[in-house]
């Protein structure tokens, strides 16, 4: 998403071509990628099934073609759609032209399947399902990785990255709220816990922000004081990389003992929502999971500092504190953001986890469609976790380059 | 004393690891305080060893068929012919690590079914990133007068390939196996919720009985076994490093 690759030229008509095109030369010149990407395509609109038709949401379904699944001409105008993405695909052209082939292929397809589900189901059928087969996934990963090689070369600045996601969110509010997708089985999975999915929502954000903020208001200190005292350093390090190791659910499940003892021994602990399950161990595991980037980070970013800096701030005279605020900690500050990335992200991912030791979260639909074997219930708890996950990568992405003093390339990954 | 003191250490978790893989009835005073009056303390549902087996065999099959596929996809994107996808691979791997496990290994269901094969995938997917990044750090950052060098004795492309990049990229490389291990040991665990044969089948039993002594022995033999291996291929990169003269 951030990278800077060879081919980040601004008009882009010429981009890492080895063969010429004459003034009068009529050689039709290939895109590799886009090679891969009319292979991916052709596959799955030709060799898979678009639409599953189930009776009921667990039993197995029907699948059936574009054509069968949507009336013909529905079907054949995304066919022609699709024809003319690929082409764009297929030639060089500019990456702005890709972009767009890209956003109206996704576009189309989105559209299609919702209308696939209303066409699909029989009329005053409550129980049939309509789910996306394996075709229209192909076909959406094809796209999304059209759309992401075009993004690569445009390479866009901080600014304009969030502005494509801002873009994209709204696209897909709008989606959502025309109730195009109610067909679909996972719409017909959220309909019917609605309030729940919210709930839930509301508590995995609550659960992956307030660990990182936890984290990063004692890893920061943390980082620093390691910064300064340097014995103290490879024992604290180590201390959090042995924490690395245990897997999350079993930290998870480990602290459930020493946070119900503390519930129903520590007065007021209980008042404050300590508990032996639930949100609390969740909130600690991820915690303790965060500190190893968010301290490791503080004191790569701090050693960074240049010396000469340093010296500077000394002869004009600064205190130790003024140093820290007005010179450390600002050019350390995109190694911080990183470290924040990579928290974020991992306890987005992690939260989900949590649902097993009633922690909530999006885990929760995600564990209860893994035991119901209604893939429609894991989806639902699966995509708005990539979903948020891939956001705020995105704009933490753009923060970390807009705080790196060094304009291109320099960041650190 | 302080140069042996950790190896020391380490050669004790590993004898602790191995007798209470071998024979965990022997530790049972330690872990019944953690449990109620008439519960196990001991994971008695399965053997814990053939468990760890499992966990292993897992893991290791996925991060080998990771390592190649990562490995062979770098060169690719680093040779000429492939030099338009770099920018690109460089994206998806960026995205890629936005996918949690869970995600990843729940989205695998549908399509193979329950049981190991989600697991592997999961695992393969997800090891894929750390060794893929490695490697492409490695073969893009090799000193260019070394490649110069290869070039001057008349090296063909392909044996600069292996004689000269992959050998000196080998410890970097290395270095994202271990990080794709130590994710992946951790991540399996999380395989038995949909019913692979790992150690996670312990702590989830754990978890659903209420045992704090099932979830312990369970989070800290995956604990163990991926500090020792974490180790373990600490101490190959760095022998391969010296080996190559970069450290």
């Amino acid at each position: 998403m951030c990278q800077h690759g060879p081919g980040a030229q601004a008009s882009g008509f010429f981009i890492g071509g080895e063969s010429l095109i004459g003034r009068d030369g009529l050689r039709v010149r290939f895109d590799k990628l886009g090679i891969v990407i009319a292979l991916l395509a052709a596959y799955g609109a030709l060799w898979s099934s678009f639409a599953t038709l189930k009776p009921n949401r667990i039993v197995q379904g029907k699948a059936g073609s574009m054509l069968d699944s949507l009336p013909a001409w529905a079907g054949w105008a995304l066919i022609g759609v699709l024809v003319v993405a690929i082409a764009a695909a297929l030639f060089r052209a500019s990456p702005w032209i890709k972009l767009i082939a890209a956003v109206a292929a996704l576009a189309a397809l989105t559209l299609s399947i919702g209308y696939a589900a209303t066409f699909l189901t029989p009329a005053g059928n409550t129980y049939a399902r309509v789910s996306p087969a394996s075709g229209f996934w192909i076909l959406l990963f094809a796209f999304a990785l059209l759309a992401a090689d075009a993004i690569t070369r445009l390479d866009p600045p901080p600014g304009m990255r969030v502005l494509f996601l801002l873009l994209a969110a709204v696209a897909i509010g709008a989606l959502l709220m025309s109730g195009s997708w109610n067909g679909l089985s996972i719409m017909k999975e959220y309909s019917g816990r609605a309030d729940v999915f919210w709930v839930e929502a509301g508590k995995h954000v609550e659960l992956a922000l307030g660990s990182l903020f936890a984290a990063v208001l004692v890893g920061l200190p943390l980082g620093i004081l390691c910064h300064r005292v340097a014995p103290l350093r490879d024992g604290v390090l180590n201390t959090l990389n042995l924490v690395q190791t245990i897997p999350s659910i079993a930290l998870f499940g480990v602290l459930i003992a020493p946070l119900g003892w503390i519930a129903t021994n520590v007065p007021g602990a209980a008042a404050i929502g300590i508990r032996g399950i639930g949100v609390a161990p969740a909130f600690v595991a991820l915690f303790l999971y965060s500190l190893l980037p968010v301290v490791a980070n503080t004191v790569v970013g701090l050693a960074g500092v240049p010396r000469a800096a340093n010296d500077a701030a000394r002869g004009i005279g600064m205190t130790g504190r003024q140093r820290l605020f007005k010179i450390e900690f600002p050019l350390a500050l995109p190694v911080i953001l990183t470290a924040i990335r990579i928290v974020l992200v991992q306890n987005i991912g992690m939260a989900t986890i949590a649902a097993l030791i009633g922690g909530g979260g999006f885990g929760v639909f995600v564990f209860q469609g893994i035991g119901q074997t209604a893939m429609d219930l894991v989806l639902l708890g699966a995509v708005p976790t990539v979903v948020l996950a891939f956001a705020s990568a995105v704009v933490l992405d753009a923060l970390i380059e807009m705080n790196s003093l060094v304009p291109n390339g320099a960041r650190s990954a | 004393m302080r140069a042996w003191a950790p190896t020391i250490l380490r050669g004790l978790l590993l004898v602790v690891l191995i007798a209470f893989l071998l024979s965990p009835g022997s530790f049972e005073p330690l872990l019944k305080p953690l449990v109620q009056q008439n519960a196990p303390a001991i994971y008695n549902q399965g053997s814990l060893l053939s468990l760890a087996l499992l966990h292993l065999r897992t893991v290791f099959i996925a991060t080998l068929a990771a390592t190649i596929i990562a490995v062979l996809l770098a060169i690719l994107v680093t040779r000429p012919f492939g030099t338009e996808f770099l920018a690109l691979s460089r994206s998806l791997v960026n995205i890629g690590q936005t996918f949690p496990p869970v995600a990843v290994l729940a989205l695998a269901v549908p399509a193979v079914g329950f049981g190991e094969k989600p697991t592997l995938i999961a695992l393969f997917l997800y090891g894929l990133l750390p060794i893929f990044e490695n490697t492409l750090t490695a073969l893009t950052n090799l000193p260019r007068s070394v490649i110069e060098a290869a070039r001057g004795a008349g090296m063909t492309n392909f044996q600069r390939l292996m004689q000269i990049e992959l050998p000196l990229s080998l410890p970097v490389i290395v270095a994202g196996i271990r990080l794709s291990v130590v994710i992946s040991l951790a991540t399996a665990t999380i395989g038995s919720t949909v019913a692979a044969k790992t150690l996670g089948e312990v702590i989830i039993a754990g978890l659903q009985s209420n045992n704090l002594a099932f979830v312990l022995q369970g989070g800290l033999i995956v604990g163990a076994l991926a500090v020792l291996i974490y180790d373990g291929l600490s101490a190959i990169e760095g022998m391969l490093a010296r080996r190559t003269g970069s450290a």
